[in-house]
């Protein structure tokens, strides 16, 4: 009996083992499967940018290019030299970082103090104001548009960069300020007790203790406004248009301007052109990237 | 037949060796603890007997069959957990039937199952309720129940207290050791808890640095620890080991501190060896409680100590006496009266104490 | 004084931010929902009009059309995003090799703009040059896929785009949901028999529950101010096949100077997400107060 308990034991083993390996077989299969989904856009846009406009019209989209040819490159960042209607990337990415550097810089200040207040220094209601502030993220913009549209006139920057650092700095401290409350309420409030007693004061516990050790959330921060503020549509060609566009307007200007034949060469150039900044942020800094995503995942 | 039967087993993560050629036996009906401090692997060990790590040499038996390839499932064994892992979205009741369920049994033997455990651990009155709506002690219970309706060999427990309370953990294990009582199973139990280890095994394995120190009965793993890992493991506070050599004189022997020049007799003491003892560098070790403030016995050894220190903890006191530069702990009633920084006479009670080899830490 | 301004630093300093959301998030919705209750065209006017705009708007062809395709975006984007969300969470949860560069591949679209994605698919969808082209070279001559200019298909393809871009997202959130489930709960599974698939079935899917919830709400915002996407891809066409509220919206303010129109349909995307989100919020509070 016991000899064949043994071997039913063995075909187990067996059975088991070939059912694991086949297993195994189609969950490879399809994880790759779905990976080629994700990266054959990338993929197109990359092999579609460096091919000439001949190659394109005779492969197909997997057709690798018969050269290494970056002239669509070239003519999506600095144009053809020629003066009207020539449109090109290079001064809207300059604008687009013009924009990026002091939203993200104010909108991440004003959150951390927001943050540290909120959870280090609470007074009575002060659920109420998160909440007041947390309903900021959730909020569809097209609410807020055409108020936004006359303000900006009134305040004379509309069309301008400076209106866009204000409108996106405004729209970032409810994400901003979600991050760092979270972040500060798992730091110990006993910190802040005995700094209280060493004589420190309001500030100088924010700067000097606090903000030492907020290096993982100011990351996450950043990179969630950078990302954000850099991708953005929406504000960009409702408050801005010509010259102080940012980059995804002006991208989105020469995709569809439709004055001569379409290059789809220098259309996927633009495309990642536009995309590379957050892509290389993406993949520096992936960890920061995905954390800020699962919290301050209300936002699209 | 042996219950469960491990063999020459070792296991590594990585370069990492977790145990190192672990033999083991288990009769039926006998209650085994693995005790050791944390990292020694005694659950990596309890997972492997469950069938949840595989194993790199050696082999588990259970009821003389080699099981180590062999499906948790198909194991006959059941488990109870540190976080009970009660399943969150189920009620008690399909909690405690999940497994029976897989194992496709009867309807009508998962219900006479349920009904005879529930009501056993006093649970039946909590069948429709979710995890989240127990209290600790009864999501204990439902944990255990879960193992006991399958009715497995061996049951398995990993550190199944430790998330509880004091006072709730001195009732559940009360109620654990009846349930062994009552039900005369074949336990494996993991704990670094010595209380929980002295008072609920026949036997009890002290593990450290995944190789077992000494697998015993409660009473020798007290009184004859086998080496001073042990010695100084078991015991609160644990057992003053004090350092010096042995010296042999016309046939008597004698432990001489370092340091002191007091012939400490040796007499009746059960030598592994008894050759090569002179000179021999050796630790003595005498447990707190062995130490008395009244010559209550013929037996004991009078000496005079300094005191230095008294801790007073309720019932008891510890106080801390100088014996040629080495602390040696002693613990009284708190009703006897000591004079710090002053010499004192106290008792030895020689019969308890053990000695081990300063070089090996071995018991000799 | 000095004793007065200590005492209430704090509150000085939280003021900016309470202030600036007062002022531009309540204020201006406050404002646009006034707008919408008059009949305002280029400039706004004050005077109250009632309910005008809303019939209007619910009147408009071209506003039904874009509810209809919000509802059908919404309901596949949803459906599609959480099954390969979960199974992709789910198959990456097997010890896979490699796992980090999948979990990248997968949700690198979330780092790029919605108009980027939109461009690139644009061209991959192209009727004639894309793929198209791609599987009538591999044999089959009489292939079209025509959807980014078939009216009745068009919707689709933002779909597909909307997925590629958000799936990778819900994998990240259900993962991350997978892992924080106890070890000992596996284990305990595992020695109650229970296969694979029953462990994911029976045990670790019914505890994900707040994270449906959490994807369902985020995904519904998502699709609900959908925007860039659109623009990118199809400009709503053909003709106004494939417009959506928040299309609608910006093109009825600014290219047809309805400024009252539009803000009526900026209150209803309003309400619609509030619909979606107040529940949310609730849950999330008391989840947070029980702790």
């Amino acid at each position: 009996m016991q000899d064949s308990l043994q071997s039913t034991y063995k075909q187990l083993e067996q059975k088991s083992k070939y059912t694991n390996i086949f297993l195994r077989w189609f969950l490879y299969f399809i994880l790759i499967l779905f990976a080629s989904y994700f990266i054959f856009p990338l993929y197109v846009m990359i092999v579609t940018s460096l091919k000439t406009m001949e190659e394109i019209r005779q492969g197909t989209l997997l057709t690798w290019p018969s050269a290494l040819n970056f002239d669509s490159w070239a003519v999506a960042w600095g144009g053809r030299g020629y003066g009207a209607g020539d449109t090109f990337l290079k001064p809207y990415f300059w604008n687009s970082i013009k924009m990026v550097v002091p939203a993200v810089f104010f909108s991440t200040f004003i959150g951390a103090m927001a943050g540290y207040v909120l959870t280090k220094w609470r007074f009575k209601g002060d659920k109420w104001v998160f909440l007041f502030l947390l309903f900021g993220c959730f909020i569809p913009y097209q609410a807020i548009l055409l108020p936004m549209a006359r303000t900006l006139g009134v305040l004379g920057i509309s069309n301008s960069v400076i209106g866009l650092v204000l409108v996106h700095t405004v729209y970032g401290i409810p994400f901003t300020t979600l991050f760092f409350r979270n972040f500060y309420v798992s730091i110990p409030t006993e910190l802040v007790k005995a700094a209280r007693i060493d004589g420190a004061g309001f500030f100088k516990i924010f700067f000097k203790i606090l903000l030492p050790i907020s290096a993982p959330i100011i990351v996450v921060t950043v990179i969630w406004q950078f990302t954000q503020i850099w991708n953005d549509f929406l504000f960009g060609s409702t408050f801005s248009f010509g010259e102080a566009a940012p980059i995804q307007v002006a991208l989105n200007n020469m995709v569809l301007s439709s004055t001569s034949v379409k290059e789809y060469n220098v259309d996927m150039a633009s495309a990642i052109i536009a995309g590379i900044p957050t892509l290389i942020v993406y993949v520096l800094a992936g960890k920061y990237f995905i954390r800020g995503l699962t919290s301050g995942a209300v936002k699209g | 037949m042996k219950t469960l039967k491990i063999k020459e087993l070792s296991k590594n993560f990585g370069t990492t060796e977790v145990l190192r050629k672990i033999n083991l036996e288990i009769d039926e009906g006998n209650f085994l603890v693995l005790l050791g401090p944390s990292g020694c692997g005694k659950s990596t060990l309890l997972n492997i007997i469950a069938g949840l790590e595989t194993i790199n040499e050696g082999n588990v038996f259970i009821d003389d069959y080699n099981v180590s390839k062999v499906e948790p499932k198909d194991r006959n064994i059941a488990m109870v957990f540190q976080s009970y892992a009660l399943y969150p979205s189920m009620n008690v009741r399909e909690n405690m039937i999940f497994g029976l369920k897989q194992a496709k049994t009867s309807k009508e033997k998962i219900e006479e199952q349920l009904e005879k455990v529930s009501k056993f651990l006093q649970v039946d009155q909590l069948l429709e309720r979710k995890p989240s709506q127990l209290s600790g002690g009864q999501r204990q219970r439902v944990a255990i129940g879960r193992a006991l309706v399958r009715e497995p060999r061996i049951f398995l427990f990993d550190e199944p207290l430790s998330n509880l309370d004091a006072k709730l953990r001195v009732e559940m294990r009360r109620e654990i050791k009846k349930l062994h009582q009552q039900l005369k199973t074949t336990v494996v139990y993991v704990t670094h808890d010595q209380t929980e280890a002295m008072s609920l095994g026949t036997n009890i394995a002290i593990m450290n640095h995944g190789v077992i120190q000494q697998n015993d009965t409660p009473e020798n793993i007290y009184n004859k620890p086998s080496n001073t890992f042990v010695a100084d493991f078991i015991g609160s506070p644990s057992m003053n080991l004090i350092k010096g050599n042995l010296k042999e004189n016309s046939g008597d022997i004698f432990f001489v501190a370092s340091g002191s020049n007091l012939e400490v007799p040796i007499k009746d003491y059960d030598f592994k060896d008894k050759s090569n003892l002179n000179n021999k560098e050796v630790f003595f070790g005498i447990r707190p409680e062995h130490i008395f403030f009244k010559k209550l016995h013929e037996t004991y050894f009078e000496i005079t100590l300094r005191a230095d220190l008294s801790e007073y903890i309720g019932h008891e006191q510890i106080v801390t006496f100088d014996y040629a530069n080495q602390e040696v702990l002693a613990k009284f009633s708190s009703t006897i009266k000591i004079e710090l920084a002053k010499e004192i006479r106290l008792y030895f009670d020689l019969t308890q104490a053990s000695l081990f080899d300063a070089q090996t830490q071995e018991r000799i | 004084m000095l004793k007065w301004l200590e005492k209430n630093l704090p509150k000085i300093v939280m003021a900016p931010a309470v202030g600036l959301i007062g002022w531009f998030v309540y204020g201006f919705i406050l404002w646009t929902l006034y707008i919408s209750f008059t009949n305002s065209k280029i400039l706004p006017k004050y005077e109250l009009w009632g309910f005008g705009q809303y019939s209007k708007l619910w009147a408009s062809r071209k506003w039904l059309i874009s509810v209809d395709n919000l509802l059908i975006f919404t309901a596949l984007f949803l459906i599609f995003c959480i099954v390969i969300g979960i199974l992709l969470a789910i198959f990456l949860d097997q010890k896979i090799r490699a796992e980090g560069l999948l979990r990248t591949i997968y949700l690198y679209p979330m780092a790029l703009s919605f108009i980027v994605t939109g461009t690139a698919w644009k061209w991959i969808l192209n009727p004639t040059l894309g793929i198209q082209k791609l599987v009538v070279d591999w044999g089959f001559e009489n292939f079209t896929f025509d959807w980014l200019v078939n009216r009745e298909m068009a919707i689709y393809t933002i779909v597909i785009a909307g997925v590629w871009q958000s799936a990778g997202f819900v994998m990240a959130l259900f993962l991350a949901g997978l892992r924080s489930v106890e070890d000992e709960i596996i284990k305990a599974a595992k020695i109650d028999g229970a296969s694979l698939f029953t462990v994911y079935w029976k045990i670790l899917l019914p505890m994900m529950r707040p994270v449906f919830f959490t994807s369902f709400v985020i995904l519904v915002h998502i699709s609900i101010k959908s925007y860039d996407l659109i623009v990118a891809l199809t400009q709503g066409g053909p003709g106004i096949s494939t417009t959506m509220p928040a299309l609608y919206m910006t093109q009825t303010a600014f290219h047809k100077s309805q400024v009252g129109l539009s803000a009526a349909s900026a209150m209803m995307m309003f309400m619609a997400v509030a619909a979606v989100i107040i529940p949310y919020l609730y849950s999330e509070l008391r989840r947070e107060n029980a702790r």
